[in-house]
């Protein structure tokens, strides 16, 4: 379980990204928190630096696009779903915990 | 409209080119429903695979070549083509309904695809120079180059200082190399950029500890069996183990002289893509659509889409516009370009700032404006802000486009609502 930052700090909209490795992008999804590995599986890019509208991440580099509930890939160029790890807030803090394995996490 | 062209009377369509556009115009094809024979010639021996990383984590030995992979066995099942890699295509029949290929064969088919895309323009002079030189546009050159530059430290000349020659020297200074970039006009990139920020991206060499000379062009490449140095324009020579040039690219229509195709750098299409002959479409590099010619990563995948649909519909039915879109990884810096850019367009930095001509660490975001309006947009690591801006010009653009054409209106890009 990583703490990321405090939940004051991550409004709607917003993202963050921790110095984790590999790095796990943080999302405030209209209020809802989704993390997800933060390299696009296609080429190196970062998601926390891309353009959240609802619950996708539009990677900024080619604009693959990634479902942030279930780190699939929802259009090309990516083929390859992200991570998904699950989030908690505790006392005010969000907090990552990274899944064990390959493959998406609850 | 799907099933009002003459998809039924398409059998067999070719793709010529096992390019990024040759493979997602296949995809494009069987996403719409063809379900005919579909041949996908290319001259390489390999499946399709991406370039960009080919000057940059390829190069640097960062990501090795199963990264670079368009496709995987699980979609070339799906995509269910005939693959004939390895062979060139040599001619198209008067009528685009043969598409004749080196080895002798020929493939019969109802509708082309040229995918064929462009090849490194080379130096002037016999053959392909002596040992050591090279250039950069495909997987075996990019192998080549790369046991060069792992062999030990060299001194390298990159000669054209555009994003091939920046990311490319970017690469070998990372690798340890003395390298050195010469550039023929006043700056680089000054014709995509204009001058103000052409010099604050020239600033980025360096950083990267490499020298750049400019206004000054290549007389002659000295060495006979091996390079051993370049000699300038203005009488300078450089002395040189490894010389790489990138100097642009040529699109690849030789093979279309003597067929009914308009060419003029690059096989002349209308705003659909669509040749002079209906049941041919052009995509990538080689297409000039509308009337312009994108050596553009996006222009190639956004391209196929319409290509594919006029393709099956038997006329120009939609029209492709993407906002011109490119992007360079160098010296740790990531470079963004979107828009239309004129020479007279003004240009400001709207984020982050300059130190001393170059770039600051935050990267900065400048914008082209043209009467109160933003015509483009160019970010230095602000991938945030740009894809903002981006986003901004591709509506305005659709909106435009909209509104101008006559038929179906362009395409959407996913996720975009489309106009109403």
């Amino acid at each position: 379980m990583i703490p990321v930052c405090r939940l004051d700090d991550l409004p709607a909209g917003e993202s963050v990204r921790t110095d984790t490795v590999p790095p796990i992008a943080v999302f405030n999804a209209d209020g809802e928190l989704y993390a997800v590995d933060d390299t696009c599986t296609h080429q190196d890019a970062s998601l926390s630096e891309g353009w959240l509208e609802g619950c996708l991440v539009e990677c900024p580099l080619h604009a693959a696009s990634f479902d942030l509930r279930t780190g699939q890939p929802t259009c090309l160029p990516a083929r390859r779903a992200v991570r998904t790890h699950r989030v908690t807030v505790e006392d005010g803090v969000v907090h990552v915990h990274v899944a064990a394995e390959e493959g998406t996490a609850a | 409209m799907r099933n009002m062209g003459p998809m039924g009377s398409m059998r067999t369509v070719t793709v010529v080119g096992a390019s990024l556009a040759g493979l997602y115009a296949a995809r494009e094809l069987r996403a719409r429903g063809f379900d005919g024979r579909l041949v996908v010639v290319g001259d390489e021996p390999h499946r399709p695979y991406d370039r960009p990383p080919l000057s940059k984590d390829f190069l640097t030995g960062r990501s090795d070549e199963d990264r670079l992979a368009l496709g995987d066995p699980e979609e070339n099942a799906g995509l269910d083509a005939e693959w004939l890699l390895g062979v060139r295509a040599r001619g198209l029949d008067a009528r685009g309904r043969r598409v004749l290929l080196d080895d002798g064969r020929a493939v019969s088919c109802d509708g082309v695809v040229v995918a064929t895309g462009a090849s490194a323009r080379r130096l002037p002079g016999p053959g392909r120079g002596p040992a050591g030189v090279h250039t950069l546009r495909t997987l075996d050159d990019a192998r080549a180059l790369r046991a060069e530059l792992t062999a030990g430290p060299r001194r390298v000349v990159v000669v054209g200082g555009g994003f091939i020659g920046a990311e490319t020297a970017s690469s070998c200074a990372v690798l340890g190399h003395d390298v050195t970039v010469v550039e023929a006009a006043r700056l680089p990139l000054i014709p995509q950029l204009g001058p103000e920020m052409a010099a604050l991206c020239a600033a980025l060499h360096r950083r990267g500890g490499v020298g750049l000379i400019t206004g000054t062009g290549v007389a002659a490449l000295r060495g006979t069996a091996a390079v051993t140095g370049v000699e300038l324009t203005d009488g300078r020579l450089l002395p040189a183990d490894v010389v790489i040039v990138g100097i642009g690219a040529t699109p690849d229509t030789g093979w279309l002289t003597g067929s009914a195709l308009a060419l003029a750098d690059g096989v002349l299409c209308d705003d659909g893509c669509v040749t002079a002959l209906p049941q041919v479409v052009a995509v990538g590099d080689v297409a000039r659509v509308g009337g312009t010619r994108a050596e553009h990563w996006t222009s190639a995948t956004e391209q196929p889409r319409v290509a594919v649909h006029n393709l099956l519909a038997g006329h120009t039915a939609r029209t492709v516009r993407p906002l011109p879109y490119f992007w360079s990884d160098q010296y740790g810096a990531r470079i963004q370009f979107a828009g239309r850019r004129l020479d007279t367009d003004t240009v400001r930095i709207a984020e982050g700032a300059t130190a001393g001509g170059a770039p600051d660490e935050g990267g900065f975001l400048a914008l082209y404006e043209r009467e109160g309006r933003t015509t483009a947009v160019l970010s230095v690591d602000r991938p945030r802000s740009f894809t903002r801006v981006r986003r901004e010009l591709a509506r305005a653009a659709t909106v435009q486009d909209g509104t101008a054409n006559a038929k179906e209106p362009a395409l959407p890009r996913e996720g975009e609502p489309a106009v109403p």
